[in-house]
């Protein structure tokens, strides 16, 4: 006879010190583990709970402009820059005169109302100005850093084109960082007002958007090129990541061109039914670009098929004031009229995300940072806000067991995110009533749009009317 | 193998027999862990899913390897065993012979309580199988550590007790006594009297979904949410006075016997069974179900022990036995119990049939009452009117536990870690189902489209053209003339073809009986009647 029986004896299976950790034993047997789907169903209808419960993405307001923000640029030398340019030199001689009279019975100097500057440099990390650069006399509309950062270029109403030395970052730690104050290190006086700017990346070169497009070098103070394609003026210019040559602008005329510095003349010109008022280049794509349009959505175009749009991305209510890709190419971030930030994939047609906040006005700028994980937006509160990329994400170092359970939580929301309830909780997202409303609206005037086309085409003879896609719907012609 | 073509040495290209062995070996145990066969993307048009799922596809294969390899080498400890030696037979050891072989820890689990005056004894365990709670028909509850044989807590609730059970941790047990089912903790505090379940004969703890199953002596079913307290179902099963109730594990599902011998299986959801069958010819006097759940033993007054593949709801053996009580263990053994005598069974060939593995008879007087395999030992606890006894059974128990499912050696902060986990893992009511595997998949569509006319035609034709073909028999002289042949031929086509033109016409009928009520319906004015279709005349 022989005979076994199972016999534990404690201190194989006990730890010996109260200081040793606890000794853990695995049996993946799927006869132990009963009901294992259902348990996997409900701990993904729990993920995607407690990522509503977590989704808290606002992180901070930066208040110190005096008006509008007007326009933003990311420092891609230093992760925790962003400068920022505000309307207020509109009102400048204003402030001064209600300041001067105010103040004149203290007998407060002048060089007192040169605190009313317009642009900005924060330290995003902890949330403060760090440098102010004054000078321009009407409100800023375009801010461009070089590519090593080293400088900063702006322009604006006032028909100025500075330029600006950025100071290091370890200067800029100082605790008496606020008070510096930087002149400019050159003013290009121009013929009109200024609308954009952007910089060539890795040159020294940069192109200001205006009457016309106009091609500037650091160290001459005259336009080395300019480009001109109608009369309306250009209102956003924007260069090409992957082809430094190349540019895209947006202007008044509704239109989108293409330009190629070394060309004489603009390469290609669409007009849409609406006007474009920015435009972000795929960083990681660079052949596409996606244009934000007036008429509330956002078109992703092929650079080199300009007669349809590759997708329409469809979510904001008002017109999209701004657009910036993430460094990653897979998503963009919008800023609208509506109030409201939003996140859409890079061939979505909805957005995965929407921000707003109960103060938040209309947003003119927005960025994703240069890491991907946060977005600033700058709107017509005087603030600029600090989000979260990714609404529910956790902050901080995270300790390997917690990031193993976050990964664990997003493979089961993936893994059931067809199904209804998950999906439910995923997809909802509170919206303040004034959109919440115009989405609806939004809505039927589509659907009523369907159907009256649907009845038309019924009644008229087959073939005599031709739905066009949303994808061409929008764009009149194309010009060679 | 590979390597030694690459080689160049054609002349012996067979693996060492131990590692062929190995890889078998492997094999069968990665089957074990892929839970059923891959999905078919043979079949799949869309190219982007079919690369996403083969990718879905891999991944399975490759974590199903692992826990295969970690079966292998990172379970530590093997079964228990007894084997024959000779002429002996397993079903003649007796328990002396076993605790003269065995070490000095597992002859400790072998003992005999005698308390002649509270019992007959009822018993149950905890997921882990470190606690019992014990309970006296005449009152007497207990918590006994049976790992180190402490009594925790003894008291006297002073009527009858019919059943005990344990509640998601040794914390908290359920009992049902005279007239109602009562909660307490491990210190005997009563916690909660559960009035609504009435005199309850049997209670049944569904530990992943919190809920408390009692059967009363009207036949009702009821379940509660231990957590929250609320009453998910109460449902009567219509087949009268029960005490044999139990859970599939595999499912969640309640089967309770019934004394018409049919057995029926519910989920709290639905006031109807889900299954109902006959099972045996005369009452049920004991069920018990295999911890994969596709496995049903069934014991009737008749003296038979059957057994039945829930799969396919069939008949695998009869085994002519009496039972007052039955058990099967975390690796398959079946332990019957009845009068003074425990007889365990085991499907020891690997053929699905079950046969005698081994045998105990208690002290002549004796009745067994419950007999109730002790998880991840090799010991069987069986309840009976003098008290309770434990034997050894070796190769019973499961011998390699899962720390963070069920912790013999737990650790009070484990077991509360454990309690949080386990509250926010609770299943909803909703998932008892007779195929669990069906949660989280989609329902296919629920209307079948009508065929279309044509599909019908084509159908039809088809049909015709199955049938043309047919040799017509040769007949008898004088029958086999060739004008009947063809009038056979015709009239097999006819045959053919009369169900479908029996639908059409159905069809049509249903149709115009469809026109008919639509314009009965509109009222025309008197004026416009002339244009209105004409009504069929009666």
């Amino acid at each position: 006879m022989k005979v076994k029986t199972i016999s534990r004896s404690e201190d194989e299976f006990t730890r010996e010190r109260s200081q040793d950790l606890q000794r853990v034993f695995h049996n993946f047997d799927p006869n132990l583990r009963t009901m294992d789907k259902a348990v996997e169903y409900v701990r993904a209808v729990n993920a995607a709970k407690l990522e509503k419960i977590y989704a808290k993405p606002f992180i901070a307001a930066m208040d110190g402009h005096i008006d509008a923000i007007s326009c933003m640029a990311k420092n891609h030398n230093c992760l925790k820059e962003i400068f920022s340019g505000s309307m207020d030199g509109v009102s400048d001689e204003f402030c001064c005169c209600f300041v001067i009279g105010v103040m004149m019975s203290s007998e407060i100097s002048v060089s007192m109302i040169v605190i009313f500057v317009d642009i900005r440099l924060w330290d995003i990390a902890s949330r403060r100005t760090v440098c102010r650069f004054p000078g321009h006399q009407g409100a800023v509309r375009g801010l461009a850093a070089s590519t090593d950062g080293s400088t900063l270029v702006s322009c604006g109403t006032d028909c100025t084109v500075r330029l600006w030395n950025v100071p290091v970052a370890t200067i800029m730690q100082s605790d008496n960082a606020v008070d510096n104050t930087l002149e400019p290190r050159a003013v290009f006086v121009g013929n009109n007002a200024f609308r954009a700017v952007d910089h060539q990346w890795n040159s020294d070169l940069f192109a200001t958007a205006g009457a016309r497009v106009d091609i500037w070098n650091h160290n001459r103070s005259q336009p080395v090129n300019s480009f001109e394609w109608g009369t309306d003026s250009v209102i956003s210019v924007r260069f090409n990541p992957g082809e430094p040559d190349l540019l895209a602008t947006s202007g008044s005329d509704r239109s989108i061109t293409l330009y190629d510095l070394r060309m004489v003349s603009p390469a290609r010109k669409v007009i849409m039914r609406t006007k474009v008022n920015s435009i972000a280049w795929n960083p990681m794509e660079p052949m596409n670009f996606t244009a934000a349009n007036e008429d509330s959505n956002c078109y992703t175009y092929d650079a080199r098929k300009l007669d349809e749009a590759k997708c329409v991305h469809k979510a904001h209510v008002s017109a999209v004031m701004d657009i910036d890709y993430s460094p990653t190419g897979r998503e963009f971030v919008t800023g609208s009229y509506d109030r409201s930030v939003r996140i859409f994939p890079y061939s979505g047609g909805t957005s995965r995300e929407v921000y707003h906040a109960k103060r938040m006005q209309r947003v003119f700028c927005v960025k994703f940072s240069c890491d991907a994980s946060y977005v600033i937006s700058g709107s017509d509160d005087f603030n600029l806000r600090l989000w979260k990329a990714n609404a529910s994400e956790q902050q901080g170092v995270l300790h390997p067991r917690e990031k193993k359970k976050h990964e664990y939580h997003e493979a089961l929301k993936n893994r059931y995110k067809n199904l209804d309830e998950v999906k439910r909780i995923v997809r909802h997202r509170h919206l303040p009533k004034p959109i919440y409303k115009a989405t609806i609206l939004k809505r039927q005037m589509t659907e009523a749009e369907r159907m009256k086309e649907q009845r038309r085409k019924a009644h008229s003879a087959p073939g005599s009317i031709v739905t066009q896609p949303l994808r061409k719907r929008r764009i009149i012609k194309e010009i060679e | 193998m590979g390597a030694k073509e690459a080689n160049g040495d054609p002349g012996d290209v067979s693996f060492p027999p131990s590692e062929e062995a190995l890889v078998n070996e492997l094999e069968t145990k990665v089957k074990k862990y892929q839970r059923g066969e891959g999905a078919n993307l043979e079949v799949l048009k869309d190219k982007k899913l079919k690369g996403q799922l083969s990718v879905r596809e891999q991944i399975y294969g490759i974590s199903a390897t692992a826990a295969a390899k970690a079966e292998k080498w990172l379970l530590t400890s093997s079964g228990g065993l007894l084997e024959a030696e000779g002429t002996e037979k397993t079903w003649r050891i007796k328990q002396e012979a076993i605790a003269s072989e065995v070490d000095i820890l597992s002859t400790k689990k072998q003992y005999d309580i005698v308390l002649p005056d509270l019992g007959p004894y009822t018993l149950d365990f905890t997921a882990s199988g470190r606690y019992m709670a014990v309970a006296g028909r005449k009152g007497h509850l207990a918590i006994v550590d049976a790992k180190s044989m402490n009594l925790i807590k003894e008291m006297q609730v002073g009527e009858t007790v019919r059943d005990i059970v344990f509640l998601h941790n040794e914390l908290f047990f359920a009992a049902a006594q005279k007239k109602y089912p009562y909660i307490y903790s491990r210190d005997g505090v009563e916690l909660h009297c559960l009035k609504e379940h009435g005199s309850v004969l049997r209670l049944q703890f569904l530990r992943n979904h919190f809920l408390l199953a009692s059967i009363n002596k009207f036949g009702q079913l009821r379940y509660q949410d231990t957590s929250t307290g609320q009453m998910v179902g109460n449902l009567r099963t219509g087949l009268g006075r029960t005490n044999v109730m139990e859970v599939n594990p595999f499912n969640g599902v309640v089967a309770a016997g019934h004394s018409g011998g049919t057995v029926s299986m519910w989920k709290p959801t639905s006031q109807a069974p889900l299954v109902k069958m006959l099972c045996h010819p005369g009452p049920i006097s004991a069920m018990a179900f295999h911890p994969n759940g596709h496995l049903m033993a069934t014991s009737g007054k008749e003296k038979k022990i059957k057994l039945w593949d829930l799969r396919k709801f069939g008949l695998l053996q009869t085994i002519p036995m009496n039972a007052k009580t039955l058990d099967f263990s975390q690796k398959g053994l079946l332990a019957a119990g009845t009068g003074s005598f425990v007889q365990v069974l085991g499907d020891l060939s690997e053929s699905g049939s079950y046969g005698r593995y081994m045998g105990h008879s208690m002290v002549k007087g004796y009745q067994v009452g419950k007999v109730l395999f002790r998880p991840y030992e090799d010991v069987l606890c069986i309840g009976h009117s003098m008290g309770w006894s434990s034997i050894l059974i070796p190769g019973s128990g499961e011998p390699n536990f899962d720390t963070w499912l069920a912790n013999p050696f737990e650790t009070v902060k484990q077991r509360r870690e454990k309690e949080v986990h386990s509250l926010l893992d609770k299943l909803p009511p909703e998932t008892i189902m007779l195929d669990p595997s069906k949660i989280g998949t989609v329902r296919p569509p629920r209307r079948k489209e009508k065929p279309t006319k044509q599909d019908i035609e084509a159908e039809m034709e088809e049909a015709v053209e199955a049938v043309k073909d047919t040799e017509v028999k040769n007949k008898t002289k004088g029958r086999n003339k060739p004008s009947k042949k063809a009038k056979k031929k015709k009239e097999i086509v006819e045959k053919a073809k009369r169900p479908f033109l029996e639908q059409q016409r159905k069809e049509e009928e249903r149709l115009a009986r469809k026109k008919q009520k639509i314009s009965k319906e509109i009222e025309l004015p008197a004026a416009l009647q002339r244009f209105a279709p004409k009504k069929p005349s009666a």
